[in-house]
This record gives C-alpha cells, structure tokens and sequence, in this order.
C-alpha cells in the first residue's frame, strides 16, 4: 500500500499551475458565518480561493466536480488560541517555544519565525478538520507574552498567514503573578510600558532600553507602539468580572487600542458593556467550574450569553485542565448546542455555534474578510466529513488548505494500522509502514 | 516492650477504644493458637467507615424507552422498574405497581450511571489553589500509608458537575502519580454531604495507586534523590515489594502462631492488603515496555494489577494484557502531552476492545469527568472507522460494567439487572452525541438530579453566595 502521504505530494507536483476550479456537490454545506446548514449544497473554488457556496449554484463548465453526497462540505476550523506549531510536546521543554522565561524580552517576542508546520502534531490536528490556528506564546517573565501569529497548517510552507497579528498580555491572576505578586503592580507594568513607548515613538534616538536593568528593551517599546496606535491587535487575558471592566477601560487612556478578551469567563456578567465596546472574547468553550477565583462565576452559559448580548465571540481551548486538543473544538462547539437545549441554560444554535469555530476567531483578529468561512473570496479552506461536524462521531474525509489538498493520514494513523493486526509476524513491527 | 512498640500499642488501644465507641467492627481476632483475644491484624477497612445512606425515592417506572443496560443489552421501547434503591425489573412491558412514578421516556435514552474509575475530583478540586492541593503526598515516591480519602473535600464544586452534566453516579478518588506507590484510593457515590465518610460507597475494596514512567523519575529526579530513571522506578518498586512480603510473612506468622506482635507499618499494611488481593491495584502507566515491566514485577512478589490507567500504548500489548487478565483504562483520543503519550491512538479502546480486554474510560480530571459518554462516543466511532465494530449497548460496558468489574462493585452496580443499585441516568437523547445531556439521575433510587426541577440540583457549600450563584454552571 502506497503511503496516502507519499501519494499526494506525488499529486503536488504533478498539478498543473493552471487556473483550477473545483466544484464539491451535494453535500450539506457549512458556511461557517453563522448561517444554518445548507442541505444539498455546491461549494466552488478556484485555486486558492472560495468562489461560492450554498444551495442552486451552478457547477460551471470545466470544473473537476467531487460528490460528496452524504457528507457534509464546511469550512476548516480555525483554532481560537493554540500553540500549534510552536510545540511537539508540551512537557518535553526542548520542544517547546511557548514560553521564555529567562528571556530579557516581553513584548517584541514574535512566534513567527519559530512555527514548524512539519511538526507531527500540527498532522495529527490538520487530520482532525483544523485548517488555521491563531498561535500564541504564552508569558513567563513579563506581563507581555509577545506578538503571536496566525498561520495555516497546511502541509506546504510557509505557514504564516499574518506575523505579528496581535499582542497577547496577562491581566488577571497570570498578570499579577508575571508582574511579582498582584494585580496592580501588573497595571503599574502596563502603564510603565506604554509610557515608555510613547517616548520611543517620540524619539527613538534618545531611548535608551539597553540597559541590564532597562525595564522595557528596545524591541519591546517598538512592539508597544504599535499596540498603542491600533495597529497590531491587544489581546488580554481577563476571566473576572471586574478585570473585564478594567480592561475595557483601557481604551480611555488609550483610545486608539484595538482590544480583545480572551478568556472571559465571567464575560456574561459584563456582557452588555463588553457588546457597547464592540469588544471581540475568544473564550473557553466549556469552562463551568470555579478553578480558580478569578473564574468563580464561570458556566456554560457564558459563550450563549455573550453572543446573545450581540459580542463577537470564537472559542478556545484556554483554560482546559485536559490535554488541549485544537482538533477537538468541535466538541465544544456541539455542547454548546446541546446545552441551548436545556432548561435554565443559554447555548447557541448550530450555525452560532459552528461560527464560534471557524469565521469568529477570524472576525476577532479582523481577518474575517480573508479566513474562516466559505464566502465568496476566502482562503479555500474547506474540510468534508463523514457527519455532523459539531458532532464527536464525525471525521473528515478530505481537508483543504488554500485550495490545496490535504493528507487525511497521521502519525496516528499510522501506527494504528502498524498495530492493527497485533499478531506477531515474521519481523518486528518495526519492518511494517 | 520498646518505647516505640509502647507507642503502637498505645494507639492500637486509643483506636480500640474510638472503634468501641463508634462500630461493632471486630478489630481483635480472637482464639488464635496462643490464647485468647492476642492482637493479630487490623483490619482497616473500617476505620473510617462508611455512613453514607441511601436518600429516599419513589417506586419509578421508565417506560418507552431506548435502554442500554450497562451488561451488553439494548432494549427498544424498554422499561425500567426501580424501588426501594434497586433496579426491580428490565423488560418492555412492565406493570407499574399502585403508587409507582411513571415517566413516559419516549426519545430518551436510559442507562446505569457512569462510573469513573480515575477521578480526582475532591482532591485535586475547584479552586485549584496551593491551600487545596492535596492530591500528591510528594515527599517521598513511596507514600502507600496515604489514603484519598483523608484529602477529599466533600465540597468540591466538581462533584455536582459530574454529576448533572456527565450522569458520573460513581467515582474512584485517586491520589495523584507523582510518587511509585501513591496511596490508597477511596469509592465514592457521588452524592453531597459534609463528610467524605457520608459519601463512601459502602464496602467497596480498597484501591492502590502506583505510578510507572515519567512522573515519578521527575519528581524525585529534581530532588536529586531515586528514583531519577525508569530503572530507579522498578528497583524502589521491588525494594518496597520486597519489604512488604517479609512484613506478610511476620504478620502472616504472627497471626498463625501468635506471641509478640510485629511492629505495624501503615504503608505496608496496605501492601500486605494488596497481596492478600483485598486491595486492588491501580496502575497509571503509558507505555507498553513499561507495563510489561510491570506484569513481571507483579508475578515476581505475587500480586495482581487491576487495571492500567491512561494506558496509553496498551493497543501495542493488547494481547499481553488480555492474558493476565489485567483491564485498561484509558483516554479517548489524547495524546501527546507528554512524550510517554507521543504514541497515543484515538483506537486505543477498540482495539483493546477487538483483543478481548476488559477496557474502558476514565476521566483523570474533572472537566472531562462531565463528558465520559462522548469520550466513549469518539472512541467506538474512531474503532468502527478502522473496521471494528462495536455496538453502542456493547460500548456502554466501558462506562458502566467494566469500572465496576475494576472496582470490585460490579455485583451491586454498573449495569441494570435486578437487585443492583439503582444509579439511572434518563438522558435527553442519545448519549453517544455531544448534543446530549442527563435529564434526571438517580442514585439508590433517589432522584438527585432533574433538569426540569431547579431544586433538584446539588451546590457545594463553597458556591453558594459567591458571583454567579443563582446560575445554572
């Protein structure tokens, strides 16, 4: 048996770099904007790019037709807050390059250069139906974990869809502890930080930041400024009520900010003021316990509650105890559904709740128009599964990245059927791929 | 008599007397060969002994209803009677006896409660802050004198989650995998109340926790002491095995022939239980060459493993493990958290499942303790992709049937056959769909959960008057 993988980078090369269009038939469509479920739908695209999707679209001529009657055609799944690429394991630290803690630099950290789109794991979660991921980095020594990315998982490079997409900071009890014991030394950090840009942005010459024990670096205050002009993306992570409301009032000492929450557990009881911000929250799909203090009110309701009060919200592995696995937020997304069903609680309907996972957390770094649905003009990231692709039985059968075909096959397939047959044969497993 | 002997037998009387006062549970062996009343072995089962009583219910009838039975059936359009706290009857056409509570199950389905075999809720809880940790005694990788039951917070948030969100009637409380032999466990019926011995499932074997492979080579690595290899693990595991035969064989003597009774040792009383076969052995393991390892070690000083948990590479041993007899709990499709998980499959538990293993899911944690029933859903749907076939009723084995099988509970739980415990989940649909909830739960026949009923729905003492209160979490 030819290695599906080996098979399809042979089909890689051997395409032809001609206008392609490609029409999916006859499944039932997921736009991934919020829209409901299109039965019988037609997905086209042409090259790496969306043409249409929905119900009565005409296939035009020329088009390679795929049927995937009995399937359902969606767009990929974008990973809310991740640190796909950045890792293979977490725990195996030489791995991993989520965290510097013993680096001088807080802010100017930029994950871009660092994603490795070979990794096996970003394989494992492709095959699960992600086809872009917003990556973080994670803080350690400062309050400003630096500047993440968002990129694609497909399996040629590079990966980056946009560098330097925003900047990620720690404001709640991740806050205090980066900035040495409490929350308002974490605030006196941020305010320091922005002042100090400022007063590169008004003389750069004269910055100094070079210093052992500079409290801001060069590259720092350079990241800052864009912060603080809007043009890279504030995205902090908040849970309690009441750091919510202290971080939107950021944006009265420094109108131009372009915030996001992350996190917002307790968002719903701030709801209506984070809606009056036009605030985006990438928040945890499913957190409903008091793990922690700043989480007290958390329930599962609070993704239904936020949407219902008109935020834009996506959701996200953050804040899970269990081992995060991007490729698995469409669990999250179905209990969301599941719960909308139940008395006392707020969920979301199906195409709210397919959004929360793939045109949500586009729209909370403004790249809406680019990734994360099957509108006209987006990336053609395109996974057709088996099922329902809100549901845990479901799987995708076929997965594509910018137009591009993707392999279904994993690591972890692999050793499955390496293991399939657990007979001993007449050589080691070993021998056996 | 040396001081430290006058010390144990000081408090062997000070808990003689505290049992005298509080169970008739006999502490004394008498008429041994050398006379009368001579103190032999405690046996510490009931030292804390259970208080938990069933809560009152009403004769229910369930009917037209899709039943998976928890033993491999599935009965459409079935009925469930249960009174009393036991499951009375499992058929199509019952009877309802006068004053017995109907409910009409059309669309539903209905199942024995979830059993997890690997929980940590209790000790490793909601808030997950330094002043509640208490799930690893991490000042030695031998620590088996510690019982979970002595950390568990009864008031866990986690509790009631488990139970109205994830239909968990049952747990095993474990102590964490930091150390070789990490201690004892405890079963609990999850149901609230202001101590854990109010919760215990009453006379359920004793677990022991025992850990292979990285955590414990980390943990006393760092502190720069063994065990900081694999090799380490094993020896220190054999040192200690080897100790608790010799302290069987004085006890054993002691007990045969009397005279001067050896000194106790908490940590091997548990040991010498475990190789009495009265403590069942529960072994957090990933890795294939190290629970082989591990399966040596157990005949070399005879004793049984019950189960391994997380058991990440099992489906390459499968058959190694159905020949010892020795269950696998696992994850659904984890993986990759740690290098000794690099290799995990989401055809972990079919596969095993296909080898004839007694297989089945655990959560380790409480946030996937809510959702065991679609973590199996992923797991059978992952198996029939890879050409192994097994039945949802079939599957409901692994939630149900085999805990208990592991837990030494199964002839009072785990499936609905007449005279079990009647722990029922009513769920709004297919369990085996992340759309799905527990509609009502029943523990011993009381209703302890009812979506429909806002006062049929557990708050720990620790939430109430806190943000968010009145909100369903």
């Amino acid at each position: 048996m030819m290695p599906v993988y080996v098979a399809f980078v042979m089909a890689l090369f051997a395409a032809p770099v001609l206008a392609q269009t490609t029409a999916i038939v006859g499944g039932t469509v997921a736009i991934g904007d919020g829209s409901q479920p299109i039965p019988d739908g037609t997905v086209i695209f042409r090259n790496d790019r969306i043409v249409a999707a929905g119900a009565g679209i005409a296939v035009p001529p020329g088009a390679t037709v795929i049927d995937a009657h009995g399937k359902w055609v969606a767009a990929g799944m974008v990973a809310g807050f991740s640190s796909l690429g950045l890792l293979d394991i977490d725990s195996v630290l030489e791995s991993n390059d989520t965290s510097a803690p013993k680096s001088p630099f807080g802010a100017a950290i930029d994950v871009a250069p660092a994603i490795n789109p070979d990794s096996a794991v970003v394989g494992m979660e492709r095959a699960g139906g992600i086809t872009r991921a917003i990556v973080a980095p994670s803080s350690s020594g400062s309050i400003f974990a630096g500047q993440g990315a968002v990129i694609d998982v497909g399996v040629d490079s590079p990966p980056i869809t946009r560098a330097r997409a925003f900047q990620y900071v720690e404001l709640g009890e991740d806050g205090a502890r980066a900035a040495g014991g409490s929350r308002p030394a974490a605030y006196a950090a941020l305010h320091d930080a922005f002042s100090q840009a400022e007063d590169y942005g008004h003389s750069s010459k004269d910055f100094d930041g070079r210093a052992s024990n500079s409290l801001i670096k060069r590259p720092d205050a350079a990241a800052l400024l864009n912060v603080l002009d809007g043009k890279t993306r504030l995205l902090i992570h908040v849970e309690r009520a009441s750091d919510i409301r202290s971080a939107l009032a950021l944006k009265k000492e420094y109108p131009r900010l372009n915030l996001v929450l992350v996190g917002a557990a307790e968002g719903w009881m701030v709801a209506s003021s984070i809606a009056a911000a036009q605030v985006p929250v990438i928040a945890a799909g499913l957190s409903d316990l008091p793990e922690a203090f700043e989480r007290l009110a958390a329930t599962e309701s609070n993704v239904g509650r936020l949407d219902k009060a008109g935020v834009v919200v996506a959701i996200s592995t953050i804040n899970m105890t269990e081992p995060a696995q991007q490729r698995r937020l469409n669990q999250q997304a179905g209990n969301l559904v599941g719960i909308g069903r139940l008395p006392g609680m707020t969920g979301l309907d199906w195409g709210h709740a397919f959004a929360t996972i793939t045109s949500r957390p586009a729209q909370a770094l403004g790249m809406d128009a680019q990734i994360g649905s099957l509108r006209p003009g987006r990336q053609a990231d395109i996974v057709i599964w088996d099922g329902d692709p809100l549901e845990v039985t479901s799987a995708p059968v076929a997965i594509y990245i910018d137009g591009k075909p993707q392999p279904t096959a994993s690591r972890q397939t692999e050793l499955r059927d390496r293991y399939m047959n657990p007979m001993r044969g007449n050589l080691p497993k070993a021998y056996e791929r | 008599m040396s001081t430290l002997q006058h010390r144990i037998g000081a408090a062997l009387a000070l808990l003689f007397a505290l049992a005298g006062c509080t169970a008739p549970t006999p502490l004394v062996k008498k008429d041994t060969p050398s006379g009368p009343a001579a103190i032999t072995t405690l046996d510490d089962r009931h030292v804390f002994p259970s208080t938990y009583k069933p809560y009152p219910g009403v004769p229910t009838l369930v009917r037209n209803v899709t039943v998976f039975d928890g033993a491999g059936g599935r009965i459409e359009h079935g009925a469930v009677l249960f009174a009393d706290g036991k499951v009375v009857d499992v058929g199509q056409d019952i009877i309802a006896p006068a004053g017995t509570t109907v409910i009409d199950g059309s669309g539903k389905w209905l199942t024995p409660g979830i059993i997890d075999v690997h929980s940590h809720v209790g000790v490793m809880v909601a808030p997950d802050v330094k002043a509640s940790s208490d799930v690893n005694e991490m000042t030695s990788p031998v620590t088996a004198e510690v019982w979970a039951e002595h950390s568990v917070w009864p008031q866990d948030p986690s509790f009631g989650r488990s139970l109205v969100n994830g239909g968990v009637t049952t747990m095993q409380i474990l102590p964490g995998s930091a150390n070789l032999f990490g201690g004892r466990s405890v079963v609990l019926k999850n149901v609230y109340a202001p101590t854990v011995q109010g919760m215990k499932f009453p006379d359920a074997p004793y677990g022991l926790k025992m850990a292979c492979g990285e955590n414990p080579k980390r943990v006393y690595g760092e502190k720069g002491r063994e065990p900081s290899t694999r090799m380490g693990n094993i020896a220190v595991d054999r040192e200690t095995w080897a100790k608790a035969v010799e302290y069987k064989r004085k006890w054993d003597k002691y007990e045969k022939d009397g005279g001067e009774p050896p000194a106790r040792d908490l940590a091997m009383d548990t040991l010498r239980g475990v190789l009495e076969g009265k403590i069942l052995v529960h072994n957090h393991c990933y890795r294939a060459d190290e629970m082989a390892n591990v399966i040596d070690m157990s005949k070399e000083f005879g004793y049984h493993v019950t189960a391994f948990h997380h058991a990440i590479d099992a489906y390459k041993i499968a058959d190694l493990l159905q020949a010892n007899g020795i269950c696998a709990a696992v994850f659904a499709d984890q993986y990759g958290f740690k290098l000794e998980a690099y290799d995990g499959v989401s055809e972990n538990m079919a596969l095993l499942y296909k080898a004839g293993v007694c297989v089945m899911i655990h959560s380790d944690e409480h946030n996937g303790e809510q959702r065991l029933n679609q973590e199996v859903a992923k797991a059978v749907a992952a198996g029939r992709r890879a050409g192994i076939d097994i039945p949802d009723e079939v599957a409901w084995e692994f939630l149900s049937y085999n805990p208990a099988k592991a837990l030494g509970i199964v002839e009072r739980t785990g499936s609905l056959r007449p005279g079990k415990m009647a722990d029922i989940v009513l769920w709004n649909g297919n369990p085996f769909s992340d759309y799905t909830r527990p509609e009502k739960v029943w523990i011993d026949g009381a209703l302890l959960f009812d979506a429909n009923n806002p006062k049929l729905r557990p708050m720990s003492d620790f939430e109430l008057g806190q943000p968010g209160e009145r909100v369903f979490k």
